[in-house]
């Protein structure tokens, strides 16, 4: 009986120790870093000088002046 | 400032490939490149919609995830660009894509294939703001001229807004509930759903 135990014990082990050798099979990618030349701020040019408020400002009214509702005064 | 996007709208959308021209005209852009084109659904049958399309600067861009060479950025803007000098034209971005924004010139340094070539929403790339290396590689620049993109501006029935992504779908917003019909379609209340209103403010002087 107990000679059964032992080769039934030295079957299981090995297929108990084959689910500790798992590898994950998911990739994780691994996210790139910027490798080119840096960019400058919009505002940091001769037009803006550096003033970002008076760029958002012009880039605002610009957007809103995409709604006809606004520009156009009901009759 | 929130993300720069584009909106289109498909019931104002008449098919006219303005902002196509617009696109081309402002950048220079080369026979066989289009950075923006227009797509019909059901053309020539009644109800057709038509919709304009480009680099819609998606806020999780899988055209920078897949780039063996990293080429692309994010400006401050959410405005995804990238830079040509460094592009190996393996086409990744374009397989990426959902959009089919990344353009491959049939001429130059990489032969058939050639650097890619996208939208830029107007915003150049990394070379010197309004110099002629900027223009020459990724046309004109228009944000840092304080402007929208041509083709949005250009759009004759403003099917095409660019710009403040809170800002447009405020203008779209309102565009739906006048004319009454469109906010009942799957997902509206997610993507133009006004926010939750905020709790009033405390009378002056009051205790909290």
């Amino acid at each position: 009986m107990r000679k059964l135990l032992l080769v039934a014990a030295a079957a299981v082990v090995p297929l108990v120790a084959a689910g500790c050798g798992e590898k994950p099979t998911v990739t994780v990618y691994k996210q790139g870093q910027y490798q080119g030349k840096p960019d400058m701020q919009p505002w940091d040019n001769e037009q803006f000088k550096g003033d970002k408020v008076a760029w958002e400002k012009a880039v605002k009214a610009r957007t809103l002046g995409q709604n006809e509702y606004e520009r156009v005064v009901a009759h | 400032m929130a993300r720069m996007k584009f909106l289109a709208d498909a019931e104002r959308c008449i098919e006219c490939n303005g902002c196509v021209t617009a696109c081309k005209q402002e950048h220079e852009i080369p026979w066989g490149v289009n950075r923006r084109r227009v797509v019909t659904l059901n053309d020539g049958m009644p109800g057709e919609k038509s919709i304009s399309v480009a680099c819609m600067h998606c806020s999780d861009a899988p055209c920078m995830a897949v780039c063996p060479v990293d080429v692309f950025y994010k400006t401050s803007e959410g405005i995804v660009l990238h830079d040509k000098d460094l592009c190996i034209g393996c086409g990744y971005c374009f397989y990426a894509c959902p959009f089919g924004a990344p353009q491959f010139p049939q001429d130059g340094a990489f032969g058939l294939r050639g650097k890619m070539d996208k939208c830029t929403f107007c915003a150049g790339g990394p070379e010197p703001d309004f110099s002629a290396a900027e223009f020459k590689k990724y046309g004109r620049n228009r944000i840092a001229e304080g402007k929208l993109p041509a083709c949005a501006e250009r759009c004759a029935t403003k099917a095409l807004l660019g710009g403040d992504g809170d800002v447009i779908a405020d203008i779209y917003r309102r565009r739906v509930t006048t004319r009454g019909r469109g906010s009942e379609v799957w997902g509206w209340g997610t993507a133009y759903g006004k926010p939750e209103k905020q709790p009033a403010a405390p009378p002056p002087g009051g205790k909290s």
